[in-house]
């Protein structure tokens, strides 16, 4: 509840929480100086469309664990918590492992930060998106080019560095039209014909594969 | 809602029940009560009350005027004009109508959202029956220059021997002007004006709309013969009551009013800048709704704003995307030429009948530093004055463009 309002608020009190205290946010601006304390970085979204997220990461060569992360973020309430909450379960105990770490889909953020507005989803899927691409960096970085792009996920769009197992996800949250898709991921937005067709073959395989008859 | 118009509805929920279409007593005090409401409304618009329809909203007066003229003068014409940046109410309709095979143009505004009576008479046809043109912007509050244009129009149909009732027609949404603006449609020149309650201190879900003697309309909701056959449904006689009592209350208190909020309203905008870097104002300087302040304050996200002034009791409206059903950012901020960078990061702050100097020094000690707190979490440095180069495929990545750019 709102003290002076009395009104109710749209987001959880654990959104709440992470949105007017942000963790491991990066509150200074980025220096080289800065930046060569940490091992990658990864940027998705544009503030065009009104999200971008920024992330830096520092991994632990002999654990692989992920020691430490700092990130910035242009978006709304959601997209501000989202990252906070992600930022927690990547670094808490010690650090999650990077194959650990990949393993943490948007749905997981949610459940943590006590659920998310429908129409907000995108803006936790951009948080691990941009950890995403910063590992992948950090893979090129140590010469582990094998590593990226783990467990045969296909980039679909790499202009939000989507891949298929997005498309999924998105279809098993409900949404089996194009545009209910891009609502959620933002994916094929003014995209080349090719990959949204791409991204329309996908959903419409994965809409049979959960809903069909 | 101000408590004199709540105060001068409450009987026609209570004693004074009546239906204004029934014969016994109690029906002719409330089809009373309507026809002084049509008269006062009327005293104000400078016209007969026999050419004020109530509706149930501004958007419904908007739809019926769209509309209404549009397939009425079918066989005289099917062109239309607008804005893009008019309330959604005449765009929806007009898009509508367009998919029935009329064809609109949409006149082209300033960077502060302003109409030039040339381009609305350059667009201008033989075969243009409905000119619909907002009063002042809900956004942004800048104020066309309704009279003028109505005037040029006038002057056009003489000089091609058409009289005051034949097409094209000026219609205008003065919703957000009802309180503030001159509102005498022989000034304005209009032919059909949309008032609603809700901008007004008055009760929302009821509207007027004023239709010039002589024009005729095709009604968008049939039925009983209420409203001069043009808007059937029984009268919701204490709506009515209430819209009437505000719109004559505001326009009593206007100058003085004015005189206050225009006087907050520029030294809230000069206090902006000053203590803000990176501020741009949306919106005319002085050709402005006196309550209506819009600034797109770069580098971060209206929504978040708005959250963390909310937990401070300051509720105010943003353009961006985020807060929107269609996650679209605001037509009106793009609409004037401001890239979508600006639209996502435009704020609305709207002065009230109660708001005071202490209130707005209050907003700027909470904003401020919320502002640079939010700029501190954003990773995204927008140059100023670089509208043109923002916003183009190289904004976004790899070219991708936003969802509400490719679904148009």
């Amino acid at each position: 509840m709102n003290e002076h309002t009395g009104q109710r608020w749209v987001y959880s009190p654990i959104v709440k929480d992470h949105f007017f205290h942000p963790r491991n946010l990066l509150l200074d601006e980025p220096t080289p100086e800065m930046e060569a304390q940490f091992d990658a970085r990864g940027t998705v979204g544009s503030p065009a469309c009104g999200d971008v997220m920024d992330i830096w990461i520092k991994v632990d060569k002999e654990t692989e664990r992920i020691t430490d992360l700092k990130w910035k973020t242009f978006g709304c309430g959601s997209a501000i918590a989202a990252t906070s909450m992600f930022s927690v379960m990547i670094t808490e105990d010690g650090g999650l492992r990077v194959d650990d770490a990949l393993k943490i889909k948007p749905q997981d953020i949610m459940v943590r930060l006590g659920g998310l507005p429908n129409r907000k989803i995108h803006c936790s899927v951009l948080a691990d998106k941009a950890f995403r691409k910063a590992v992948n960096t950090y893979f090129h970085a140590t010469e582990q080019h094998q590593r990226v792009q783990v467990e045969g996920k296909r980039v679909i769009d790499p202009a939000t560095n989507t891949t298929d197992h997005d498309i999924e996800e998105a279809v098993l949250e409900g949404a089996t039209t194009l545009e209910e898709v891009q609502k959620k991921l933002k994916v094929g937005v003014g995209a080349s014909a090719e990959v949204r067709q791409q991204v329309e073959e996908l959903i419409r395989f994965y809409a049979e594969k959960y809903y069909g008859n | 809602m101000d408590p004199r118009v709540l105060a001068a509805m409450t009987p026609y929920f209570t004693t004074i029940y009546g239906n204004p279409g029934g014969l016994y007593d109690a029906g002719r005090e409330a089809l009373y009560a309507v026809t002084q409401a049509r008269t006062t409304i009327a005293t104000i618009f400078g016209c007969n009350p026999g050419n004020i329809i109530f509706t149930g909203s501004g958007t419904e007066s908007d739809n019926m005027a769209v509309f209404g003229i549009a397939r009425q003068y079918a066989a005289k014409g099917k062109h239309l004009i607008s804005l893009a940046i008019e309330h959604h109410a005449v765009l929806h309709p007009l898009e509508a109508l367009e998919k029935e095979g009329f064809e609109t143009t949409y006149v082209a505004v300033d960077e502060t959202g302003r109409v030039s009576v040339e381009s609305v008479m350059a667009a201008l046809r033989e075969d243009t029956t409905l000119v619909t043109i907002m009063y002042a912007n809900n956004e942004i509050g800048t104020i066309n220059p309704i009279g003028e244009i109505g005037n040029a129009i006038t002057k056009w149909k003489k000089e091609h021997g058409r009289g005051p009732t034949e097409p094209p027609f000026l219609h205008t949404d003065a919703c957000q002007a009802a309180g503030a603006l001159e509102m005498n449609v022989d000034k304005l020149h209009v032919d059909l004006m949309t008032i609603n309650g809700s901008k007004i201190y008055g009760p929302k879900g009821v509207g007027a709309l004023f239709i010039r003697k002589g024009v005729s309309i095709k009604p968008i909701v049939m039925g009983g013969g209420q409203e001069f056959r043009k808007r059937a449904g029984t009268e919701n006689v204490a709506y009515i009551v209430g819209l009437a009592t505000a719109i004559a209350n505001m326009q009593a208190e206007k100058d003085a009013e004015n005189a206050r909020l225009l006087e907050l309203r520029d030294w809230f905008i000069k206090e902006l800048h000053a203590r803000m870097p990176k501020i741009v104002l949306n919106g005319h300087p002085t050709e402005r709704l006196p309550n209506n302040i819009n600034v797109s304050i770069l580098d971060i996200e209206g929504e978040a704003l708005i959250l963390y002034l909310d937990e401070y009791g300051i509720s105010m409206s943003t353009g961006s995307a985020c807060t929107s059903e269609s996650l679209d950012p605001s037509h009106v901020i793009t609409g004037i030429g401001r890239p979508y960078e600006y639209a996502h990061s435009s704020m609305r702050f709207t002065l009230g009948k109660t708001t005071t100097r202490e209130d707005l020094e209050y907003v700027l000690t909470v904003l401020v530093p919320t502002v640079a707190f939010l700029r501190q979490v954003s990773p995204v440095r927008i140059a100023m004055g670089d509208e043109k180069s923002v916003s183009m495929a190289s904004a976004f990545v790899e070219d991708g463009l936003p969802h509400f750019v490719t679904k148009k």
